[in-house]
C-alpha cells in the first residue's frame, strides 16, 4: 500500500520536464536514459556528456538521501526477481530503443508515433506483470 | 568556459534535475511504481501525474525549440526521426514492461536509487547493463544492415528538428 501523492508527483514531473527541456534547449539531445547509458556502455563516441548526465542522476540520489525524505528505494520483490527484472529491462529497452524517459516523456512530448506505441505497450505489459505477480503472491 | 564544458555542465545539471524529479515524484520507490501499474490492486495513480506534468513542460519546450535552428551550445539537434512501427519496437517494449512491473525499477530510478545506496538498485543496474550488452552483441552477430540501432542512438539520427 502506498499513498497517492498528487502534489509531490506534479512537482517531480515538473522537474523531470525541466531537466529534459534543458538538455534539449542547451545541447539538442534527448533525455532517454536507457539510450544514454546503453550507448555509453557499448562504446558510443561522445562519452563525456553521457557520463555527466548519468553522474547527475546518481548524485541526485546520493544528495537526495541526505537532504530529502526519498523514502524506500528497495523493491518489494526478492533479489532474484529484481535481477531477472534488470535483465528484462536491459534487453527490452535495447530492442525497443527506449524506456520511460526516452519514449514515455520525451517521445510523447514530440507526439512520436513510435513512442506512443512503445509507451502503451510497456504500460500494458507492466500492468499485466504486476497483476500476475500479485496474484501469485508477490505483494507490493 | 569552452563550448564542450558548457555541454557537459548542461548534461550534469539536467541529470541532477531529472534525478531530483524522480525522487521528489516518488518514482524511486518501486512500490509506488508497482502500485501504479497494478490497476486492479491498491492503485496509486501518482506516476500518471508525474508523467503528465513532465510531458506538459517538455511538450511546450519542444514546440519552442522547433523555431530555432540549433541548440544553445551545439551545432545541431540529435532528435529521433524514425516513424515506423515494427515487431522489434513492440516486442522490446513488452519485455521492458515485464521487467518494470516485476522489479518496480526502470533505468532512471534504478540509477538514482543506486546513488541513494539501495542494494536492490545496484543489482538491477548491473543486470540491466548485462541486458544491454547481450542484446547489442546478439544484434551485432546478426549484423544485417537492416537491423539498425533505435532512435535513441544519436549516431543514426543526427539531424535538425525542423527539417
Amino acid at each position: 500500500m502506498t499513498e497517492f501523492t498528487p502534489y509531490s508527483a506534479l512537482a517531480g514531473g515538473l522537474l523531470i520536464g525541466l531537466a529534459a527541456s534543458l538538455l534539449l534547449v542547451g545541447y539538442g539531445r534527448v533525455a532517454g536514459i536507457s539510450g544514454i547509458a546503453g550507448n555509453l556502455l557499448l562504446g558510443a563516441g561522445d562519452r563525456a556528456w553521457r557520463v555527466a548526465f548519468l553522474m547527475g542522476l546518481v548524485l541526485a540520489g546520493l544528495g537526495g538521501a541526505w537532504l530529502l525524505p526519498v523514502g524506500s528505494t528497495a523493491s518489494p520483490r526478492p533479489l532474484a526477481a529484481v535481477a531477472a527484472a534488470g535483465l528484462l529491462v536491459g534487453i527490452g529497452t535495447r530492442l525497443g530503443s527506449g524506456c520511460t524517459s526516452g519514449h514515455g516523456v520525451c517521445g510523447l512530448s514530440r507526439l512520436s508515433p513510435r513512442s506512443m506505441v512503445a509507451t502503451l505497450t510497456f504500460m500494458a505489459s507492466g500492468a499485466v506483470t504486476a497483476a500476475v505477480v500479485r496474484w501469485i503472491g508477490g505483494g507490493a | 568556459m569552452s563550448r564542450r564544458a558548457k555541454q557537459n555542465v548542461t548534461a550534469l545539471v539536467s541529470g541532477l534535475l531529472f534525478g531530483a524529479g524522480l525522487a521528489v515524484g516518488g518514482m524511486t520507490n518501486p512500490r509506488k511504481v508497482i502500485n501504479f501499474l497494478d490497476v486492479g490492486g491498491a492503485w496509486d495513480p501518482s506516476l500518471a501525474l508525474v508523467m503528465i506534468a513532465a510531458i506538459t513542460v517538455h511538450f511546450l519546450a519542444y514546440r519552442w525549440v522547433l523555431g530555432s535552428s540549433a541548440p544553445l551550445f551545439a551545432d545541431d539537434f540529435a532528435i529521433p526521426k524514425l516513424r515506423y512501427i515494427d515487431t522489434k519496437l513492440v516486442a522490446g517494449s513488452a519485455i521492458f514492461g515485464a521487467g518494470w512491473g516485476l522489479g518496480g525499477y526502470c533505468p532512471g530510478p534504478g540509477l538514482v536509487s543506486l546513488g541513494a545506496g539501495s542494494r536492490d538498485a545496484l543489482i538491477f543496474v548491473i543486470m540491466t547493463a548485462i541486458g544491454w550488452w547481450l542484446t547489442a552483441k546478439h544484434e551485432a552477430s546478426k549484423s544485417a544492415p537492416a537491423t539498425r540501432n533505435g532512435p535513441l542512438d544519436a549516431r543514426d539520427v543526427r539531424g535538425h528538428a525542423r527539417s
